[in-house]
C-alpha cells in the first residue's frame, strides 16, 4: 500500500472526471461517487500511515523522469515521509467529513453535482501537493488548489460579492505565487535540480551560497504567505468566506491554507540554512497572528471571526516553524518544527469542526451575523456541544488537542522573550474571541426571535461529521503527549529527533492565559457584568482599528488598486486612441486597397475575360451562318473544297478564279437570305 | 476494253452520286445516291486490281468489304431517317437543321 501511495490523489480525480463527464445529471449518484472515492483515499492513507509507523518514518521516494535536460531535470514522483503521511491523513479525514456534511448542507443546490466534482478536484490537488517530491510538482498542484479555491469561493457566482471574493483570492494568492516561482527558478538556476532531497543536500553541504539560500527561502516563503494568508496578503481569506461553509472548512481552514505551512515545513532545510530567511518567516508569522487575532475580537460575522482566527493560527504555525529555523541555524534545539506541524494537524480538525458548526448554525438561522443569533443551544444541542469542544480546543484548554500543540508553540518561543509575550497575548485573545463567539451565538436570550423560532438542529449527515471531528478535536492531540516515548515528536521531525521534556510551568502559564481569556468573555458576554459597549467606547480608536480590520482593504484600495485603475485608464485611453487608431487606419488602408483591387478586378481582369467573349461573339456574327445545320451544305463544302484542291493541283491560277467564283456564289446566297428573311421565317412557321 | 473506260464509268457514277447527295431533298434519296458513290469506288477498286495488279485479289476483297460496310452504313442511315420521320413527320432534309449554331 505504501509503494503505490501515489494512487491516493487519483481516487478523487477519478470521481471528478466521472462526475463532470458522466453522472453530472444524477445528483445523488455524483455525491456518492465523490464520497466513496474520498473515503477510499482515506482508507489508503490509513494504510500508508500504518506502513510509515512500521518503518519509523523512514522516507520513501519514487521518481519518474519527466523532462531530462543537462541543465535541469524535471521529475514526477512521490516523496513520503512522516509529515506527508500525517498530511495525507488530515486531508482525507477532513475532506471525507466535509463531503458527507455537504450532503446535508448543499441539499437542493442547483449545482449540487458540480460542487462535489470541485471538491473532488480540490482533494486531488491537495493530495498531489502533499505527495509531490519536488518543487516543480508542488507548484503545479499549488496552482491547482488555487484554481479550485477560486471555483469554490465563487461557487454562488450569482452573488457579486462571491464572484468578487473569488477573484480577490485568486489574484492575491497569485502575487505570492509569483514569489514562489521566482524562488523555484532561483533553485533551478543555482542548485540545478528541483528535487527536495537533492536541493536540501546542496543546502546542507554548503554547495549553495548563503545569499542564494536566503533569497530562495524568502521567495519560496512568498508562496506560503499568499496561500496561507499571511500578512500582508491575508486580505483574501476573510472574503473567501463567501463560498459555501463546508468549502471554508475544507479549503480555507483545514487544508489548502495549511499548504503554506506545509511548504515551509517541507523546505525547512532552506530556512535552517539561512537564519535571516527564518527570521523573516517568524516575524511575518507573529505579525500575522497578532493582527488577525486583534481583528477577530470585534468582528460580527461568525465566519469572518473564524477566518481571522484561521489566519491567526496559521501565523502561529508559521512563527513556530520560523523560530525553529532561527534556533537550528544557531545550533540550538527547538521544538518549533514539531510544534508547527503538530498544530497544523490539530488545527485542521478543530477549525474544520468550528466551520462546520458555524455552517450548521447558518443553515439553521440563515444569517452570518452573531448579533442576530443567541440562545441557540436550546435548539441545536449537538452543534452547541461540538462547537464548545472545538472552542475549548483552539483556546488551549487541558487536555484537548489544541492544548498540546499550542503548548509546544509556546515552548518554541522560550529564548525569544518578545515572541513569547506576543504569543501569550494571542492565546489570550484567541480564547476571548472564540468564547465571545460561543456566548453570543449559543447562550443568552435570542436577539432576533423570528430567526430563533425557525432554527432547528441540522440533519444527521451534518451532525455526524461534527461529532466525529469533535472526537478528533479532543483526542487527536494525544498522539503528541509530551510523556509519550514515541509520540508525534519522534515521528515527524526535521533531521533529528528533539525530545522536549514537558515544561509544566509553561503549561500552567498558557492554561491560565487561556482561562483568563475565557473568563473575561464570560463576564462580558454571558454574565454581562462588564459592558462590552462601554469598553469599546473607552478605547474607541483601537476598537475602530480592529473593527475595520486595520483598514487594510482601504489602504490597498488607495495605494494599489486606485493607482492601478488610474494607470489602466491611461492605458485604456492609449489603447482606444493610439493603438485602435493605428489598427483602424490599417483597416481603412486595407479597405481602400481592396477597393482598388476590386476596380482592377472588375475592369481589367473581368474586362479581359469579357473582352475575349465579346471578341468571339463579334468575330462569329458572320461566320456562324456557316453552321447552317444543313448536312447537304456541309457536303457541298467538302466537295467544293475537294474540287478546289484538284484545280489547285492542276493550275494554281485557276484555283483563285475558282475561289472567287465560290465567294461570289456564297455572297449572293447570303444576300438572298437577308432579303428573303421574312419569307424564310414565314415558311418555318407554317411548317413548324 | 481499256482501263480508262472503266474509270470514266466510275467517275460518271460518282458524279451522279455527288449530285444526288447535294440536290436531293428526300433523305432516302440521299442514301441511295450514297450507294451510287460507294459503287463507283467499288468499280475503281476492281478496275485497278485487274489492270495494275492482275492475279491479286486485293481490290475484289476491298470491294466486298465496301459492300458490307455500305450495307451497315445504310442500316444506320435508315434508322436515323426513321427517327427523323417520327419527330418531324417528314424526311425532307431542308427542314432538318437542328445542328445549327
Amino acid at each position: 500500500m505504501l509503494e503505490n501511495a501515489y494512487l491516493i490523489p487519483f481516487y478523487p480525480l477519478l470521481a471528478f472526471v466521472v462526475i463532470i463527464f458522466f453522472t453530472r445529471w444524477k445528483e445523488k449518484l455524483s455525491s456518492y461517487i465523490a464520497i466513496s472515492m474520498v473515503l477510499l483515499a482515506f482508507v489508503h492513507s490509513v494504510f500508508v500511515m500504518a506502513a510509515m509507523l512500521g518503518r519509523h518514518g523512514e522516507p520513501l521516494e519514487k521518481i519518474v523522469t519527466f523532462i531530462s535536460q543537462p541543465s535541469l531535470t524535471l521529475e514526477l514522483g512521490m516523496y513520503i515521509d512522516a509529515l506527508t503521511a500525517v498530511m495525507l491523513l488530515v486531508v482525507t479525514i477532513v475532506a471525507s467529513c466535509v463531503q458527507i456534511y455537504s450532503l446535508g448542507y448543499m441539499h437542493g443546490d442547483p449545482r449540487f453535482s458540480r460542487y462535489f466534482s470541485y471538491l473532488s478536484l480540490f482533494t486531488f490537488s491537495m493530495l498531489g501537493l502533499v505527495i509531490a517530491n519536488n518543487f516543480f510538482m508542488i507548484f503545479i498542484f499549488w496552482e491547482l488548489v488555487g484554481l479550485t479555491s477560486y471555483l469554490l469561493i465563487g461557487f454562488w457566482f450569482e452573488k457579486k460579492s462571491a464572484s468578487d471574493a473569488g477573484k480577490k483570492a485568486f489574484i492575491t494568492t497569485r502575487i505570492g505565487d509569483l514569489g514562489f516561482i521566482v524562488g523555484i527558478l532561483i533553485l533551478a538556476a543555482y542548485a540545478g535540480t528541483l528535487n527536495y532531497q537533492q536541493v536540501f543536500e546542496k543546502v546542507s553541504s554548503g554547495a549553495l551560497a548563503p545569499g542564494i539560500v536566503t533569497l530562495a527561502g524568502i521567495f519560496i516563503f512568498c508562496g506560503a504567505v499568499g496561500k496561507s494568508a499571511q500578512f500582508p496578503l491575508h486580505v483574501w481569506l476573510p472574503d473567501a468566506m463567501e463560498g459555501p461553509t463546508p468549502v471554508s472548512a475544507l479549503i480555507h481552514a483545514a487544508t489548502m491554507v495549511a499548504a503554506g505551512v506545509y511548504l515551509v515545513a517541507r523546505a525547512m532545510t532552506l530556512f535552517v540554512g539561512s537564519a535571516e530567511a527564518a527570521m523573516v518567516v517568524a516575524v511575518i508569522g507573529l505579525i500575522t497572528s497578532l493582527l488577525a487575532a486583534s481583528i477577530a475580537l470585534t468582528q460580527n460575522d461568525i465566519k469572518r471571526v473564524l477566518a481571522y482566527s484561521t489566519v491567526s493560527q496559521l501565523g502561529y504555525m508559521i512563527m513556530a516553524l520560523g523560530l525553529y529555523g532561527v534556533d537550528s541555524a544557531h545550533g540550538h534545539h527547538s521544538p518549533g518544527y514539531v510544534a508547527g506541524t503538530f498544530h497544523l494537524m490539530t488545527h485542521a480538525f478543530f477549525k474544520a469542526l468550528l466551520f462546520l458548526g458555524a455552517g450548521s448554525v447558518i443553515h439553521a438561522v440563515h444569517t452570518n451575523d452573531i448579533q442576530d443569533m443567541g440562545g441557540l443551544s436550546k435548539k441545536m444541542k449537538i452543534t452547541t456541544i461540538t462547537f464548545f469542544i472545538a472552542s475549548l480546543s483552539i483556546s488551549g484548554i487541558f487536555p484537548l488537542s489544541g492544548f498540546w500543540s499550542k503548548d509546544e508553540i509556546v515552548a518554541t518561543t522560550v529564548g525569544h522573550p518578545i515572541f513569547m509575550i506576543f504569543t501569550l497575548a494571542i492565546a489570550f485573545m484567541t480564547a476571548f474571541y472564540m468564547f465571545r463567539l460561543c456566548f453570543l451565538t449559543f447562550t443568552g436570550k435570542p436577539r432576533v426571535q423570528e430567526k430563533f423560532d425557525h432554527a432547528h438542529e441540522s440533519p444527521k449527515t451534518m451532525t455526524y461529521p461534527l461529532m466525529f471531528l469533535a472526537f478528533l478535536a479532543i483526542f487527536a492531540g494525544w498522539v503528541g503527549l509530551p510523556w509519550l516515548p514515541h509520540g508525534f515528536s519522534s515521528f515527524v521531525y526535521h533531521e533529528e529527533v528533539h525530545h522536549a521534556e514537558p515544561n509544566y510551568l509553561l503549561m500552567l502559564v498558557s492554561t491560565i492565559v487561556a482561562l483568563s481569556g475565557i473568563g473575561l468573555s464570560y463576564l462580558m458576554y454571558y454574565k454581562k457584568s462588564i459592558s462590552a459597549d462601554a469598553i469599546a467606547e473607552k478605547i474607541k480608536p483601537l476598537y475602530n482599528l480592529s473593527y475595520h480590520k486595520f483598514y487594510f482593504d482601504e489602504i490597498y484600495n488607495a495605494v494599489i488598486i486606485q493607482p492601478l485603475l488610474g494607470l489602466t485608464n491611461v492605458l485604456w485611453w492609449f489603447d482606444a486612441n493610439v493603438v485602435d487608431g493605428f489598427v483602424n487606419f490599417i483597416g481603412w488602408l486595407t479597405v481602400k486597397w481592396a477597393d482598388l483591387k476590386q476596380w482592377f478586378d472588375q475592369y481589367i481582369v473581368d474586362g479581359a475575360v469579357n473582352g475575349a467573349g465579346y471578341f468571339c461573339m463579334g468575330a462569329s456574327w458572320l461566320f456562324r451562318y456557316l453552321q447552317s445545320g444543313s448536312v447537304q451544305f456541309y457536303a457541298l463544302t467538302i466537295i467544293a473544297a475537294a474540287i478546289g484542291l484538284v484545280i489547285y493541283r492542276v493550275t494554281p491560277l485557276g484555283f483563285y478564279y475558282y475561289l472567287a467564283g465560290l465567294l461570289i456564289m456564297a455572297l449572293s446566297r447570303v444576300l438572298a437570305r437577308i432579303f428573303n428573311n421574312n419569307r424564310v421565317k414565314a415558311n418555318s412557321n407554317v411548317e413548324g | 476494253m481499256i482501263m480508262l473506260q472503266y474509270l470514266a464509268l466510275a467517275a460518271i457514277l460518282f458524279a451522279i452520286g455527288v449530285f444526288g447527295v447535294l440536290t436531293r431533298r428526300n433523305a432516302v434519296g440521299i442514301l441511295m445516291s450514297l450507294e451510287l458513290m460507294f459503287n463507283a469506288a467499288n468499280i475503281n477498286f476492281v478496275t485497278f486490281n485487274k489492270f495494275i495488279a492482275p492475279g491479286g485479289l486485293t481490290g475484289q476483297i476491298f470491294a466486298a468489304f465496301v459492300i458490307v460496310i455500305a450495307a451497315a452504313e445504310a442500316v444506320v442511315g435508315l434508322a436515323i431517317v426513321l427517327l427523323l420521320y417520327r419527330n418531324w413527320k417528314g424526311i425532307n432534309v431542308d427542314r432538318i437543321n437542328i445542328m445549327k449554331w
